[in-house]
């Protein structure tokens, strides 16, 4: 591990400095936009995307650098002088070679990739890394982000570590675990009666609005940026592994974009030499709650079809996916498959984990869990073939999730005879 | 002027509208009626080609743009036919992702 910079200077930033990024292009449409604070395409309202031009990246290069997301620079929207800022330092978290779930399941080899183990115990301190990166670039201010709750926490510390002000806007009814740790960082936190998508509404809403003008909105105005910070999880599945692919991921799917990145850097990899060419599939993971993804899948459309959520994986609540569409893209074209399970198996899911490996999930890793299980019973993923799930956050954020199904196996005296009794 | 509406114009519309973030415009007076069909030949025939941007080229809602009617989607209601009655208030707004 390399010493991180948690004391380290504010640096200036004076240089309009994207690393490798070129520009920003629309998905739907291809219109090409210059680097900025834009998100949505003015011709079609397509999704804006970075553009790259990569100098030689090679394996040495990247394994000289940091123990941080930030050792894939050279492939992200960022200026090398990113590392130095004030930042999290998120990622390169560990990758678990599950024996135990794996024997418990019939597979030959599967491993774990668990972003717990991040600053603020979930993936997202990758994607707002990168987008305040960005931020600082466009002299975005304020760090905001509309969240289902792990987004919130991670905008916030990172905001604090920054010194900057932060407004993290969240459904009303998120877990203790998601608000109490954001709120503790000291930003503004609020909390919006109605349901994520209603939040996101109102965060494309307050986009424009004078009130918002230094707002970097990480998912929303920042978001081309933010996205590319999933690209992480990809890149360090494959150098994890000895710089190859796994034949099989199973990620869950919120939005799809987390699902839709590892896919590109997975394709970024081959593209530069950095991994052998191979045949992967990606598996998908929902909630049977919140499955608009899968439904759409299911049925064989392009469309997803917007529902409302109603499940216990909150983090995975987005009944209006925008992403969905390209999640199922990458799903038919890698040969992979969607699961739906329902809350039942998901904190099944989440036991098994913990129970089998040491790991404890969020609901969205029991989702992940129960997914695999799901994928298995129905043949669509091969147990002989080197599988990885995502495990994405910590199950401390969603006690809830477990609280009414596990407890103490008794409560005695402190006595040698009443620990004999309770173990008989 | 009684089938008035208010619509909300999201910032890459907004060379439309001359800046205007929120316009109102009367559906109750086109073809399609007190529908949302209706407020978009209205905001066609106030501002010229809007309606472009917000439908494609079969006359469908463009996958990426969402719809408010009041505080329902219109996917959840009955899309382009969702009645729009004098008062309402429309969103039109890019879909993001989120997560």
């Amino acid at each position: 591990m390399t010493v991180d910079n948690l004391s380290a200077p504010v640096v200036a930033v004076d240089e309009f400095d994207f690393g490798p990024a070129t520009g920003l292009v629309c998905r739907e449409c291809g219109a090409h936009y210059g680097l900025g604070a834009a998100y949505a395409c003015m011709e079609c309202f397509g999704p804006l995307e970075v553009t790259y031009s990569y100098g030689e990246v090679t394996r040495e290069q990247i394994e000289a650098g940091p123990s941080s997301l930030w050792r894939y620079a050279p492939l992200l929207p960022v200026s090398k002088h990113a590392v130095d800022e004030p930042n999290l330092q998120p990622g390169w978290t560990r990758i678990v070679h599950a024996h135990n779930l794996a024997e418990e399941l019939g597979m030959t080899s599967l491993w774990i990739k668990d972003d717990s183990g991040n600053p603020t115990h979930s993936f997202k301190d990758r994607v707002v890394a990168v987008a305040q990166s960005a931020a600082r670039r466009l002299g975005l201010g304020t760090l905001s982000c509309a969240s289902t709750g792990n987004l919130a926490h991670a905008v916030a510390a990172a905001a604090a570590r920054a010194g900057q002000n932060s407004v993290v806007i969240v459904p009303h009814d998120l877990e203790d675990g998601k608000t109490v740790t954001t709120a503790t960082y000291g930003g503004k936190l609020l909390a919006v009666e109605g349901n994520y998508d209603d939040v996101n509404r109102l965060c494309s809403e307050l986009i424009g609005d004078p009130l918002t003008n230094d707002w970097g909105f990480v998912n929303v105005n920042l978001r081309p940026y933010y996205a590319e910070g999933s690209k992480t999880m990809g890149f360090e599945i494959a150098e994890q592994l000895g710089w190859r692919l796994p034949d099989q991921v199973v990620i869950p799917i919120a939005s799809g974009a987390l699902l839709v990145k590892v896919d590109k850097a997975f394709r970024e990899l081959i593209a530069l030499g950095l991994v052998e060419d191979k045949p992967y599939k990606i598996f998908g993971a929902q909630a049977t709650g919140c499955s608009p993804v899968y439904q759409a899948f299911e049925a064989g459309f392009d469309v997803v079809r917007p529902v409302r959520p109603n499940t216990i994986a909150k983090s995975l609540a987005i009944g209006n996916p925008a992403d969905g569409p390209y999640a199922i893209d990458v799903i038919r074209r890698t040969g992979g498959a969607i699961g739906s399970v329902s809350d039942d198996e998901v904190v099944d899911g989440i036991r098994r984990l913990a129970r089998t490996e040491g790991v404890f999930a969020e609901t969205a890793g029991g989702v992940v869990l129960a997914t695999l299980e799901q994928l298995l019973a129905s043949g669509k993923l091969d147990p002989t073939a080197e599988t990885v799930i995502l495990n994405t956050g910590d199950g401390l954020k969603t006690l809830d999730a477990v609280i009414d199904h596990v407890g103490p196996t008794a409560t005695i005296r402190p006595q040698v005879s009443d620990v004999r009794e309770a173990l008989a | 002027m009684s089938g008035q509406v208010t619509v909300r114009i999201p910032t890459i519309l907004r060379t439309y509208t001359g800046g205007e973030a929120e316009v109102t415009v009367d559906p109750s007076t086109t073809a399609a009626g007190a529908t949302l069909s209706g407020v978009l030949e209205a905001l066609e025939a106030n501002y010229a080609g809007i309606q472009t941007r917000i439908l494609d080229d079969n006359g469908a809602l463009r996958r990426f743009v969402n719809v408010y009617v009041g505080d329902e989607d219109v996917r959840f209601a009955e899309g382009l036919a969702t009645a729009t009655p004098a008062g309402t208030q429309i969103s039109v707004i890019p879909a993001v992702a989120g997560g």
